[in-house]
């Protein structure tokens, strides 16, 4: 029998009006962040409702340094001897295969750095939005420089405008490789990228992308003699490769034609005027919005949050001719973000889930400085997500991952009988034994978590503060009492058990046997609370 | 009503089954009504595998399967990558195609009975989307039709009712279905939960442990934590006797190394021999989206496809030897299938773009030799739209499948299916039913006049039964049904009107029973 759930209010861009406190600031932030510490959460129960929405949009703050040389390249048939361990190779125009892995590598590294000391913003988690909607692999694209400057531009216009963001990728090298597109010209279209900028990119597949197979065709052309130059590490247009013919659109484009261009400006010439008609529509919107809920809300676009959010906030994202940060603002303001019925309710990515337990506990990493030890923890943590079949910097195929587009299970496709117990095992490790590079322990250093609570002492508050911070679904007080007692009290039933426990540590810490056991008691708690299925949701 | 029971324990009584007692013969009962028996007596479900194996990307059917028949029109269709004639491979006692020179093995499969050919598989209004394509493939739907479950979630849904609650049990102590790797698919869909598990490396689960759960809220954050939960159950309790089953093999035969299908079909094998009750298996094999460098400049049996085809061919071949090692050759069934072919047309990169029907593989020691289907019509003057129409709806693999080889009846069958689909010729001795193959020599559809600019005279022989007529455009998109329904057996004369389409090539395609055929018209 189908379970009816229903929305607290009718779904609405209203303005949330409700408390600021925690749990209100924790849905924001784990929707928002990957992962959130508890110094966060109080950050932004301080800052205040709109200045935390103000605060998550600020994107003014300069952008990380880029990736480094890490790794040694003397099995290289030409190796990169030019650039300095520890400098960048971002503009290093080095084409040789095994540098490129390499480097491909150290991008992926680097970034996993960044997810990992993100800032109180909207950058990572907008900048993975792009890497899923506008989805490359790196294992296609290869060259290393093309990968970074894809990448860049993704996070520089995270938050900036969409239409302007397309548009930069229609001719950006990585792309171009991607999708054939600069193998595309006039002899004989080659329709990849042509047919994707609609289905994937802009237009969708909603029931009112009416675009037509010429539509794909025709698009191909206008995308005729775009070239890559790797010593460049840029694109350019080669007039002699494109179509010059008019082309001719469906009804669904109201018939436009894109006028054929012959001087040496027609590539760009005419891709504006394929833009201007794309985004003309009504569905480009209508798509963008849908593909955004689907991120940061819920994945089940019911009849009314299509007709109560979707359709008013494609509104707001025309009239802001396609700038993304008046959308989330209004997005991540509105009361249905806050509705108790859209809380708890995403299946962590693996990226959530690796990155957030890295942030939530705050483990420590070694100074910016130990480059080679960070770049080794990070490649780590790139293992997990692959094991979880997140491999960030290489989605699937151009659809990116079935979490945000495959129904009927969307977010479930997280989760399998492969990957649960991954998701288990990797969190377990993190949280018991760490993972050690060059004698520096990545881990969950438990007992400095706890000694940031308000009472430590009091095993109650304890279980209480942990568990509202990290679980997407509380467990009731019967569960929780269980596991005090079965946990922190080890079987006894009173509470000064671990209080004295607790204050005997406080008095003496270097006495090993009382920080044995607080400190195992503590790790288990831990390790018991991420094994809960409740962990997987956010 | 168990519907286990009536799937696999008794026939309703006053129920004949028309289709496999009438059907003009095209029914043949093994000796000893072992089919009957099959479903007569109780418990008398049988021990039958079949292997699904996904080819991500949309394979290029004309350089797999090549068209020698239309040799000459293949060569100015793919100018830059065809496979030269004297490189393709030859097939026993078969002139009008040859395998593409990488799929050594699938040859040497054909030729031993292993291998059967259906050409042009596909379905009428082809979408040339990689997952809108790939979602009608697996959950077996019309072209515009969204369905949200997969053909075989919907068959173990019929077959196991109640799943997962109540199981694993005595009767079902194993997975359903299992999905090498680590992704779940939509193939396994069921009404309720995925129907199958994925696993990646059978011999080695982390251990779950069992939590105390508090009731679930009714919001979706609940919907999603009874999903997880439910997922923490069935991994916990499968979880070892997969483990047990992948103990109990200690040697297989030879695989190909640096071949992930090769060693997925290995998997499969070792469970398969270690005593799993398992259906139904799933593998998968990325990369066949070729748009560009298919093929290598000036020496097109090499490049990209060949390495893909090679692997493919390499680990199925392997694959089948070691159920042969393994002696249980008898209870295997496999299929390739992929979301789309390619176009006639090559690119300008030495590829080839999305494109329609194409045809696919079914092996194993049951399947009837040969290739079912007439080679592609390949047009004179291709344009780049021109795409293979399709001969066989892919439905009818699927359908000739389960009722064939993992005998359903034919009520569970409508139901799976969602409509009735056409018997194909596709398996044969120990199976539950047998369809006898039917030649295709005679031509069944005939068209005129040809060219033809106003009306054009269709003139159609059936068997009698339902019988289809469709117009389909040179892109394969359907233009008008103009007969769908049941016929007496005759001869029969329908003029059609296509003065308003545009000029170019059609095909008329005739429907009845078994038989599938494709005429070519020129509209000028």
């Amino acid at each position: 029998m189908a379970i009816t759930r229903q929305f607290q209010a009718p779904p609405s861009l209203t303005p949330y009006s409700g408390n600021w406190d925690y749990d209100a600031v924790r849905h924001l932030l784990k929707r928002t962040l990957f992962g959130a510490s508890k110094a966060d959460i109080q950050y932004f129960i301080g800052l205040g409702f709109s200045a935390s929405i103000m605060q998550l949009l600020n994107d003014s703050t300069p952008l990380p340094a880029p990736p480094v040389k890490e790794y040694n390249p003397s099995n290289a048939a030409v190796p990169d001897s030019n650039i300095l361990a520890g400098q960048t190779w971002v503009n290093d125009t080095n084409t040789d295969g095994t540098i490129a892995s390499y480097r491909r590598a150290s991008f992926k590294k680097w970034w996993v750095g960044n997810l990992i000391f993100q800032e109180r913003t909207l950058r990572e988690k907008m900048t993975m939005f792009w890497h899923n909607h506008f989805s490359t692999e790196t294992a296609d694209v290869s060259n290393a420089q093309y990968v970074y400057k894809h990448h860049n531009l993704l996070r520089t216009n995270a938050l900036g405008n969409i239409k302007s963001l397309v548009r930069s990728i229609a001719i950006d090298p990585a792309m171009l490789v991607y999708l054939n597109g600069q193998n595309n010209n006039k002899s004989a279209p080659d329709e990849n990228f042509g047919r994707e900028i609609q289905e994937l990119f802009v237009i969708g597949k909603g029931a009112g992308a009416d675009f037509t197979e010429a539509d794909v065709k025709a698009a191909a052309k206008v995308f005729t003699g775009w070239r890559n130059n790797a010593t460049k590490i840029d694109s350019y247009f080669d007039v002699t490769r494109h179509d010059v013919t008019n082309k001719q659109f469906s009804a669904f484009y109201n018939n436009k034609i894109v006028a054929g261009k012959l001087d040496i400006n027609a590539g760009l010439t005419e891709l504006d005027d394929f833009l201007n008609m794309q985004f003309a529509t009504n569905e480009a919107a209508l798509f963008l919005c849908r593909k955004l809920y689907t991120w940061f809300i819920y994945y089940e676009i019911t009849p009314e949050v299509e007709a109560s959010i979707i359709v008013p906030l494609a509104q707001i994202m025309r009239s802001n001719n396609y700038d993304v940060k008046p959308v989330l603002k209004s997005l991540l303001s509105s009361e249905h973000f806050y509705d108790a019925m859209n809380r708890g309710c995403q299946i962590k990515s693996p990226v959530d889930l690796m990155i957030g337990l890295v942030r939530e506990f705050e483990v420590k990493f070694p100074t910016p400085d130990l480059y080679l030890t960070n770049y080794g923890l990070f490649n780590q943590v790139i293992n997990y997500l692959n094991g979880l079949q997140q491999m960030i910097g290489d989605p699937p195929d151009v659809s990116g991952w079935k979490a945000y587009y495959q129904s009927p299970g969307f977010y479930e496709y997280w989760i399998n009988s492969d990957t649960l117990p991954k998701r288990i095992q990797y969190l377990d490790t993190l949280v018991t034994s760490g993972y050690t590079f060059s004698s520096f322990k990545m881990v969950v250093d438990g007992l400095a978590y706890v000694k940031n609570m308000a009472a430590p002492g009091d095993p109650n508050k304890l279980i209480q503060d942990l568990s509202t911070h990290i679980l997407g679904v509380p467990i009731s007080l019967q569960h929780r009492n269980q596991l005090k007692k079965d946990i922190l009290l080890t079987g006894q039933s009173e509470d000064y058990y671990w209080t004295t426990a607790w204050d005997t540590y406080v008095a003496s810490p270097s006495t090993a046997a009382n920080t044995k056991y607080v400190t195992t008691a503590i790790t288990n708690l831990i390790k018991y609370m991420v094994d809960l299925p409740e962990y997987q949701l956010c | 009503m168990n519907r286990r029971k009536f799937l696999y324990g008794s026939l309703p009584a006053g129920v004949m089954i028309p289709s496999f007692v009438n059907g003009m013969g095209f029914k043949a009962f093994e000796s000893g009504h072992t089919f009957l028996n099959n479903l007569l007596l109780p418990g008398g479900d049988n021990d039958r595998v079949f292997v699904i194996i996904q080819l991500n990307g949309g394979n290029d059917g004309l350089n797999t399967v090549i068209p020698l028949e239309n040799f000459d029109k293949y060569v100015n269709a793919r100018k830059n990558i065809y496979i030269e004639e004297s490189k393709a491979l030859r097939l026993n006692g078969q002139t009008k195609v040859g395998l593409h020179p990488a799929m050594t093995g699938l040859q040497q499969m054909y030729n031993e009975d292993k291998l059967h050919i259906v050409q042009s598989v596909g379905y009428a209004q082809p979408n040339f989307s990689h997952f809108r394509a790939t979602d009608i493939w697996m959950s077996a739907s019309d072209s515009k039709q969204i369905l949200n479950t997969g053909w075989i979630g919907r068959f173990l849904d019929e077959a196991f009712p109640g799943f997962p609650s109540g199981y694993p049990n005595v009767n079902m102590p194993d997975p359903l279905a299992i999905q090498i790797g680590s992704i779940t698919s939509l193939t396994m869909q069921g009404p309720e939960q995925p129907m199958g598990m994925s696993i990646s490396n059978p011999s080695n689960f982390y251990n779950l442990v069992n939590n105390q759960t508090d009731p679930a809220p009714n919001t979706y954050a609940g919907k999603e934590l009874t999903f997880i939960r439910e997922m923490s159950r069935q991994t916990q309790k499968f979880g070892d006797v997969i483990k047990a089953a992948n103990a109990k093999v200690t040697t297989q035969s030879t695989y190909p190394t640096g071949n992930s299908l090769a060693d997925q079909l290995k998997i499969v094998a070792r469970l398969v021999k270690g005593g799993l009750k398992t259906k139904i298996y799933m593998v998968n094999y990325g990369g066949f989206d070729t748009h560009a460098s298919q093929a290598n400049v000036g020496d097109t049996a090499n490049g990209s496809h060949a390495r893909l085809l090679g692997n493919v061919s390499g680990a199925i071949k392997a694959f089948q030897d070691d159920l042969k090692f393994l002696d249980v050759e008898d209870r295997v069934v496999g299929m390739t299938f992929s979301e789309f072919g390619r176009r006639v047309l090559s690119n300008a990169s030495y590829g080839t773009d999305h494109g329609a029907a194409a045809p696919l593989f079914v092996f194993g020691k049951h399947v009837q030799s040969g290739v079912t289907g007439t080679t592609p019509i390949i047009p004179t003057n291709v344009t780049v739209g021109d795409n293979i129409p399709y001969q066989y709806d892919f439905r009818s693999v699927y359908a000739s499948i389960l009722s064939n080889w993992l005998c359903v009846d034919s009520t569970i069958l409508s139901r799976v299916m969602l409509k009735n689909f056409q018997d194909l010729p596709l398996t044969n001795v120990g199976t539950c039913s047998v369809i006898n193959p039917v030649g295709n020599s005679e031509q069944l559809v005939v068209a005129y006049p040809n060219p033809f600019h106003k009306t054009v005279t269709i003139q159609f022989k059936t068997m009698g039964g339902h019988t289809m007529i469709q117009v389909l455009d040179g892109a394969g998109r359907l233009v008008k049904i103009i007969f769908d329904r049941d016929f007496n057996e005759g001869t029969y004369r329908v003029d059609f009107d296509g003065e308003h389409l545009p000029a170019g090539i059609y095909y008329i395609r005739l429907q009845n029973q078994v038989i599938q055929q494709v005429k070519s018209v020129i509209k000028v």
